[in-house]
């Protein structure tokens, strides 16, 4: 990992609202018009839901088994789409890049779930879930969305009960409930540290059962490579069977995304090697705007770097934050020392002295920070990778006296085993070590109240979209929301659309297949015969450390300039530089990387200009230019309370970026009132 | 997709076979042992047990019925334990026709491995100990035939037949080592840690008792401590 | 250190494989083995040779993909998944051979890339619980016991990697099947298809060309979830079950 540049804060930054320095990415962009989501009813907004779903037509049952829908992505969000859809008798197709729908990212979520459920009987209810959501997400999401996803929340619980999902239990047999990452009550469901894995081996259990019904068909290690849009319609998308190296067109009457996020933009991340940000830009590059891109979230509980080999970075459960403490020493010559050795009273618990009142579990994007700027002061621990220790101590050793070491068992077994496999030391002794690492995107393809993109017929849900978590995501809901879209929203949502159909049949030599057809096969072959010198992975690991420094945690104005500049250049050398072996028409690791790689620059240059038009600090986004005297994030509500949503401008054909087009959608809070936050 | 799944077609069903056949072999081989160790006893007492084998049930069944009912019982078993273990030789075969250039083993007892080849050892013994004893009853130093007892002394007082014996009785011990924990697994007996514990205990146990047991006999002769 | 790897390459699922010896140097104890076998492939990219292809995804034990034969151990020498597998338990100028698994359910695609849509298909013969979306009683309407509620996540926990079927040495998936049938029979959600269940779930298996277990243990020993024997005997037992009530 790069070293982050020092950023130097403006005299008196509180001041330094936008407007003062004129528009910081002007000239990178055009302004576009405003637009708005239509499709949420007015009112009361706990209203709204039941209202549209009233609203929304109905499909008579005969009528479904003649509409098909294609669907992206086999993740919390798309599995329960398809099994969803096809128990109501759709014919669904299903793809993932994976050999089997269940290893689909969602797979690798630890923490858990939340839901409104107040078992616990703390006070908590579907709107203090949509408050804490919209709080924690900075107040940049859209509220009706949220309202909507705290109200179904109680439901995905009901039903993966049903289906098998082995949530932990107190004993008595109810379902225990811990609390999570920057909330007050527990409303956190899960299944010890494996809960996402638990929640898609149910919804991937729900759509097997359904391919067995013959209702969905599952397309494994299939890419998606370009989406078909035929009059304004989204009617299907391009695949490549990845073991043959088939281009496959697949026509439908809808297309839904569910792909997931993009945070290997970063190429370090705890995402999983294959996730990409191709589906979702294909789909960017035929007209469906892309939003908030630079909202990432950046996790402060990961192992930190050991070297340069290091392929990706394993994230530690923030559950592990609600026993361990988080210090560093607070004498820079105690770095070097066994921890064991430091004494009380020269540790620095600093989440604890800043934040009393939620010490350890304030909110991600603030633990990252903090951490970041005690390792930038000199007191990280650990070894030092390029002359910095990057480095912070979560310690157990309290919860261990407390609770005894088969209570830490019970609840940590295997992130512990996790951690002592990777970095060779036991944690139930020597404190762990973590450090922050890009973890989630909020960002993503802008989508309305139906969950459908700028292109009619295209849906997108789950990490794809960006619609529900603002500028920040709390602990345990980003599994809420893929379920949440996948089995209660967009089953309701899509049939609005689909009442419409069935859609005139597209011909396989209609010229939007061929023109699709063909720009795929393009790109392939402008791969294999490149004759370049470098490999795919080695330019991604270039782009990630330019993300990183620059796109990172910490923003500047000159730093993303600085990375617009470096990406382009990048780019450019990709283009006639890049080197793939091999052949199409065979199992080719190189070429699939290639195309993500390729997707992942033009992106990382809209995450930079979308981080330089946002000249304010929210949630995971930090921009230096904007904070307060102590340091701590400053909004700016009256210049940026809306959603950015880009529009591609450049020429489909060629490889340019071209100058996006910035809509707004402008954030209209009725049910809540726009605070700072303050953890402290 | 399989359609119209039936459980008694499956490769389990088969192993249930396997485990019945092999618990009436366990039972009878028990009961076996525990006649051969009269040889203790003397000439008479051995042969009244043998001819009383015989006359058991008289006169509600025929002279032998029991004996028949037993053979006829232990004919089918081996029948059908001999064809399941044939089977599902052949499919784990055809489930792996490619093999590895390196395997190790890192948790089987190699009496597990060695269950086929084992269990044809046994069988190879089986036919051999029948003409010896019971159908062609072949007395190799070429004494009578008609006499159990003698015929048994007789025949372990030349070394290489109590050699094929003890040999046999390994390969029995090894088979069931294996065996018996193994059936309890194939009925559904070892639902926990303990259970497999125990299974796996009582496996070491039939194991030393049977082999065990059958061997004093052929090496007591050996020995000159039984003889006619 | 320095390794010596002997690598099984195939072009392509048809085609005839061999093993190829590649020799590698300045591999860090701190690696995991795909990060070695990725500085391999960055060796041969750079020399014109084909990159061994090899599946993996999330690199952090829980999605499955992963999975080679090292030195005839399924993810090696350690109870964990290939990914989580680092170069700590390896010693300069050791000779590692890597295959793919190894079983006809299992075929080829190219070098160390198997195809385990058998598991999927075993799943769609019936490892689920038939409960429609939106059809769900309210969660606490059936208590769970805590006991039954762990030993059903423990099994759970399955990743669905295959090692079970690349140790066995009768290329069996008994370990695989049996978690799905022990997580799901042990709750009380699961009771309604018990019987159907572990009957198509076996057909399928056998359908599918994986060999009978013969309890033999090598899979448990292998699985780098520690799912216990006991599964296969509670599969045996359900099977049993439902021999009794004439599936
Ligand atoms: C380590 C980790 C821990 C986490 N822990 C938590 C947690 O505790 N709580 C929480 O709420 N959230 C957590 N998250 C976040 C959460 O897991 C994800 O945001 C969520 O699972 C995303 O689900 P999804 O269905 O949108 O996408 P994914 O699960 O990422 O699925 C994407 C799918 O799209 C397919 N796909 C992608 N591109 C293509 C293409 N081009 N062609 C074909 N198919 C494609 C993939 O094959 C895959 O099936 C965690 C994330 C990580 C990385
Ligand atoms: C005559 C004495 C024999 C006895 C007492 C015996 C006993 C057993 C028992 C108890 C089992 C375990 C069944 C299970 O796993 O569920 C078994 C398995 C087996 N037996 Fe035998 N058997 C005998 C003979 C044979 C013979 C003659 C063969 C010949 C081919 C044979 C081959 C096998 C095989 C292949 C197995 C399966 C291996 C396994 O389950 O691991 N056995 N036997
Ligand atoms: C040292 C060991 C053994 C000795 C000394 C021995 C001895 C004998 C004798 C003397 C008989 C004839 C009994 C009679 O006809 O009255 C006999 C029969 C038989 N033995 Fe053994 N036996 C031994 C081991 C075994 C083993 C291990 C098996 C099976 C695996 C076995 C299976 C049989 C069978 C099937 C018969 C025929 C019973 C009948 O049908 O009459 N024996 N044995
Ligand atoms: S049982 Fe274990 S070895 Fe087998 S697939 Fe599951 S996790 Fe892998
Ligand atoms: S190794 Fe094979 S034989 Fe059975 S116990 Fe395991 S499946
Ligand atoms: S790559 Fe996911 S388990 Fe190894």
């Amino acid at each position: 990992m790069t070293e982050f540049p020092d950023t130097t804060t403006t005299s008196d930054p509180s001041h330094d609202a936008p407007g003062e320095h004129g528009d910081d990415a002007a000239g990178y962009y055009t302004p576009g018009e405003p637009i708005a989501d239509t499709k949420a009813p007015g009112g009361p907004i706990d209203d709204r839901w039941s209202t549209r779903k009233f609203e929304a037509r109905l499909v008579n049952p005969a009528n479904r088994r003649k509409l098909s829908v294609i669907i992206v992505g086999t993740g919390l969000a798309g599995a329960s789409a398809a099994a969803t859809l096809g128990e109501a008798g759709y014919v669904v197709k299903s793809f993932c890049y994976q050999d089997s729908p269940r290893r689909a990212h969602s797979i690798a979520a630890q923490g858990g779930i939340n839901a409104a459920k107040n078992y616990k009987e703390d006070g908590d209810s579907v709107h203090r879930l949509f408050y804490d959501t919209v709080k924690g997400g900075d107040y940049r999401s859209r509220e009706s969305n949220v309202y909507r996803l705290a109200e179904v929340s109680v439901n995905i619980i009901d039903q993966c009960v049903a289906q098998g999902v082995p949530f932990a239990r107190e004993y008595g047999g109810l379902l225990d409930n811990r609390s999570f990452g920057g909330v007050q009550v527990s409303r956190t469901f899960y299944a010890r540290g494996q809960t996402g894995q638990q929640l898609l081996l149910g919804a991937y259990q729900a759509l097997e059962r359904q391919v067995a019904a013959g209702t969905v068909t599952t397309y494994t290690r299939h890419e998606m490579l370009e989406v078909i849009v035929v009059d304004g319609k989204a009617r299907g998308i391009i695949a490549r069977d990845m073991v043959t190296g088939e281009i496959e067109t697949h026509l439908a009457d809808v297309v839904v995304l569910a792909s997931g996020g993009y945070g290997n933009v970063f190429y370090l991340s705890t995402n999983a090697m294959g996730c990409n940000v191709t589906a979702s830009w294909r789909a960017h590059r035929k007209g469906a705007y892309m939003a908030n891109p630079c909202y990432t979230q950046i996790h402060p509980t990961c192992i930190p770097v050991s070297g340069s080999h290091q392929s990706k970075l394993t994230l530690m459960s923030e559950s592990l934050r609600n026993d361990g403490r988080i210090w560093v020493p607070k004498n820079q010559a105690d770095c070097t020392k066994d921890p064991r050795d430091i004494p009380e009273e020269d540790r620095d618990y600093y989440l604890e002295r800043i934040y009393p009142s939620f010490g350890n579990l304030v909110p991600r994007d603030i633990a990252s920070r903090a951490a970041k700027n005690v390792c930038d002061e000199g007191r990280g621990v650990g070894p030092e990778v390029e002359g910095v220790r990057r480095g912070v101590y979560l310690d157990f050793s309290a919860a261990i006296a407390r609770l005894g070491k088969e209570g830490i068992e019970e609840k940590y077994d295997n992130l512990f085993d996790m951690y002592e496999r990777i970095t060779g030391e036991n944690p139930y002794e020597v404190p762990m070590r973590i450090y922050p690492a890009v973890h989630y995107v909020m960002g993503g393809l802008w989508v309305d109240y139906d969950l459908q993109s700028s292109i009619p017929g295209l849906f997108v849900t789950g990490e794809a979209n960006f619609s529900d978590h603002g500028a920040n995501r709390l602990g345990a809901s980003a599994l809420m929301q893929g379920l949440a879209d996948g089995y209660f929203v967009l089953p309701h949502t899509i049939r609005d659309y689909l009442a419409d159909g069935p859609f005139e049949k597209v011909a396989d030599d209609h010229p939007a297949v061929v023109e699709a057809q063909q720009s795929v096969r393009s790109r392939i072959d402008h791969f294999l015969n490149n004759n370049g010198t470098r490999s795919v992975d080695s330019y991604h690991r270039e782009l990630g450390n330019i993300m990183w420094e620059y796109c990172g945690m910490e923003r500047t104005e000159d730093g993303l300039k600085k990375a617009i500049d470096l990406i382009r250049t990048l780019k450019d050398d990709f283009w006639r530089n890049v080197k793939v072996l091999g052949t199409n028409e065979s199992l080719n690791q190189s070429l699939e990387k290639a195309g993500r790689v390729a997707d992942f620059f033009e992106l990382g240059e809209l995450m930079c200009i979308d981080a330089l038009n946002r000249r304010e600090s929210c949630g995971g986004h930090f921009r230096a230019e904007s904070q307060t005297e102590d340091g701590e994030a400053l909004r700016h509500d009256e210049t940026f309370a809306y959603v950015a949503a880009w529009e591609f401008a450049g020429d489909p054909e060629s490889n340019g970026m071209g100058t996006p087009v910035l809509h707004k959608e402008d954030l209209v809070y009725t049910a809540i009132e726009m605070k700072q936050r303050s953890y402290k | 997709m399989v359609k119209g799944a039936r459980s008694t077609r499956s490769t389990i069903a088969l192993k249930m076979l396997m485990a019945v056949s092999g618990i009436i072999f366990i039972l009878f081989v028990l009961l076996h042992m525990y006649g051969n160790l009269k040889a203790f006893a003397g000439h008479d007492a051995y042969n009244e047990y043998a001819e009383h084998l015989r006359t058991i049930g008289e006169p509600m069944l025929p002279h032998a019925g029991l004996l028949w009912v037993i053979r006829t019982v232990l004919v089918v078993s081996l029948v059908v334990h001999v064809w399941a273990a044939v089977t599902l030789w052949h499919r784990a075969g055809k489930a792996r026709t490619v093999k590895y250039q390196v395997k190790k083993n890192a948790a089987s007892s190699f009496s597990s491995r060695f269950m086929r080849w084992g269990g044809l050892t046994l069988l190879v013994f089986i036919v051999w100990h029948l003409l010896n004893f019971t159908i062609g009853k072949v007395n190799v130093s070429g004494g009578a035939t008609n006499d159990p007892y003698n015929l048994l002394v007789d025949s372990f007082d030349v070394w290489w037949l109590t050699l094929i014996y003890l040999v046999a009785m390994a390969a029995l011990g090894l088979h069931l080592h294996h065996g018996v924990w193994s059936s309890a697994q194939t009925l559904g007996l070892t639902n926990n840690a303990k259970a497999r514990r125990n299974a796996k205990t009582l496996g070491w146990i039939v194991a030393v008792v049977i082999a065990g047991g059958f061997s004093l006999v052929p090496v007591f002769v050996l020995a000159g401590v039984i003889s006619k | 250190m320095r390794l010596t790897l002997k690598i099984w390459r195939q072009p392509n699922a048809e085609a005839a494989g061999a093993m190829h010896t590649y020799e590698i140097d300045g591999v860090s104890e701190d690696m995991s083995f795909l990060e070695m076998l990725d500085v391999l492939n960055e060796d041969l990219i750079a020399k014109g040779e084909d990159p061994v292809a090899f599946d993996s995804d999330c690199r952090e034990g829980i999605c499955g993909m992963c999975g080679l034969m090292i030195n005839g151990q399924a993810h090696g020498p350690e109870v964990t998944t290939t990914c989580q597998l680092h170069m700590r338990s390896f010693k300069d100028g050791d000779e590692i051979v890597i295959e793919p698994w190894r079983a006809d359910a299992f075929p080829v695609m190219k070098d160390l890339v198997v195809d385990r849509g058998a598991f999927d298909r075993i799943i769609q013969a019936g490892g689920y619980i038939s409960v429609n979306t939106g059809s769900a009683p309210e969660a606490h309407s059936v208590p769970v016991p805590r006991d039954d509620a762990m030993r059903a996540f423990n099994v759970a926990t399955c990743i669905g990697c295959g090692a079970c079927v690349a140790a066995c040495p009768n290329g069996s998936a008994s370990l695989f099947m049996g978690a799905k049938i022990t997580h799901l029979g042990e709750l009380p959600q699961g009771q309604p298809e018990r019987d159907s269940r572990v009957v198509d779930m076996v057909a399928q298996h056998d359908h599918e060309g994986f060999g009978g277990c013969t309890n033999i243990g090598e899979c448990t020993a292998a699985c780098p979830k520690e799912i216990p024997l006991d599964v296969i005997s509670r599969l045996n037992w359900d099977l049993h079950a439902a021999m009794r009530h004439g599936h």
